[in-house]
């Protein structure tokens, strides 16, 4: 009876060498049409370009990093395949989410050992730094660590090696977030 | 044949058709396997959990080797995929900071994405946060720009970084993927057994 009721209590996960490998083979029909792989953080670095162009268009120019991404024409940074991408993972999540019945109201998710209040702080400053962290390291675990490394780059190799190192020499400090 | 967008056999107006869909694809595997929930992402750092790296090695070998069968049977030009150019200095900090940033969020941006797409608050609130780190790297830039682009090894493979060929690299990384699939599968084990209060979501 009680392994019934666990059971019932486990969220439907596929399995994850299977996702795996439909990840894998989804990273492969990009290199194929796209000749680049996956993106995730891209599409957040276009839209910090375009508020800040919008609102402040000569500090936008004048600054080396957001004039990178500003296109010449005068064009829109969004209208930009990353942009696309990143509304197809939105909308695929949400798919995911509506078919295996996770797709609920507003909640924090958070151990129980920890306030709400508490997970949101940590995933705030974690969210900073990931975001610092993603521009130094020319991308995030998307397109850095898996894409990078699966189109063989070294920079990838890096990334994806410091960034669950690191994670394993810090894990430690910040064990009551999470056990 | 391949890339086919690099090559304009696939042309323009379709681009943005085709990045919905592989975007689509992505965030419904990515919800799928259960990267919504930063518990699940967070435990390959507590060992009671380990669905990134099964997730994660899985994908990379099968893209990579993929990549080298493809090249080998002459379906695509690996010169025209892009490899992520090595700014040795730059992405060690990068990796460093998105390290700290993964144990303490438990998100990275794509499935932080897929969180908030099933309505998880602390899901938003890490996604805003990225957005914010985003724009504190743009403002402070001219501070660091010449530690950005310092020690540019350019477009280097990992092969020719070690001086083997990408070939053996290849098998290299499937033979520790699967040392560490059996592993951790051992570890999750023991673990999990010590453990009561950790509850799938």
């Amino acid at each position: 009876m009680d392994t019934k009721i666990v059971k019932k209590q486990q969220p439907k996960y596929i399995n994850p060498y299977f996702g795996g490998i439909l990840l894998g083979l989804l990273l492969l029909a990009a290199f194929f049409i796209a000749g680049r792989g996956l993106s995730a953080s891209g599409a957040v670095k276009l839209l910090v370009v375009t508020v800040v162009d919008k609102v402040a268009p000569a500090h936008a120019e004048g600054n080396a990093y957001y004039s990178k991404f500003i296109p010449a024409d005068g064009s829109s940074p969004l209208y930009n395949w990353l942009i696309f991408g990143a509304i197809g993972t939105f909308f695929g999540g949400m798919l995911s989410g509506a078919i295996f019945g996770r797709l609920k109201k507003l909640r924090v998710e958070h151990s129980p050992k920890i306030s709400a209040r508490t997970r949101l702080i940590a995933a705030g400053a974690g969210g900073i730094l990931f975001g610092i962290g993603s521009q130094f390291g020319r991308g995030c675990s998307s397109g850095a660590a898996l894409s990078g490394t699966a189109s063989l780059s070294f920079g990838g190799l890096i990334v994806m090696a410091l960034m669950f190192g690191i994670g394993y020499v810090f894990a430690w400090f910040f064990r009551k977030l999470w056990i | 044949m391949g890339p086919l967008i690099p090559q304009e056999i696939i042309t323009g107006q379709w681009d943005f058709v085709i990045a919905l869909l592989i975007g689509g694809a992505f965030g419904f595997i990515l919800e799928a396997s259960g990267f919504s929930s930063s518990r699940n992402i967070a435990g390959v750092f507590y060992g009671y959990n380990f669905v990134v790296l099964r997730v994660f090695f899985t994908a990379m070998i099968v893209a990579m080797v993929g990549l080298l069968y493809f090249s080998y049977f002459g379906w695509i030009d690996l010169d025209l995929v892009f490899v992520l150019p090595t700014y040795l200095n730059s992405m060690l900090f990068g990796g460093f900071l998105m390290g700290l940033g993964f144990v303490i969020g438990g998100f990275c941006p794509g499935t932080s994405y897929t969180a908030v797409a099933i309505g998880k608050i602390d899901g938003i609130v890490f996604a805003t946060g990225f957005l914010i780190g985003v724009f504190l790297f743009a403002e402070g830039f001219p501070f660091y720009e010449d530690f950005y682009t310092a020690n540019d090894l350019g477009n280097i493979t990992i092969g020719e970084m070690f001086g083997i060929s990408n070939e053996w690299i290849a098998f290299l990384f499937v033979v520790v993927a699967i040392v560490a699939f059996y592993v951790t599968w051992l570890i999750e084990k023991r673990v999990r057994k010590n453990m009561t209060e950790y509850k799938f979501e």
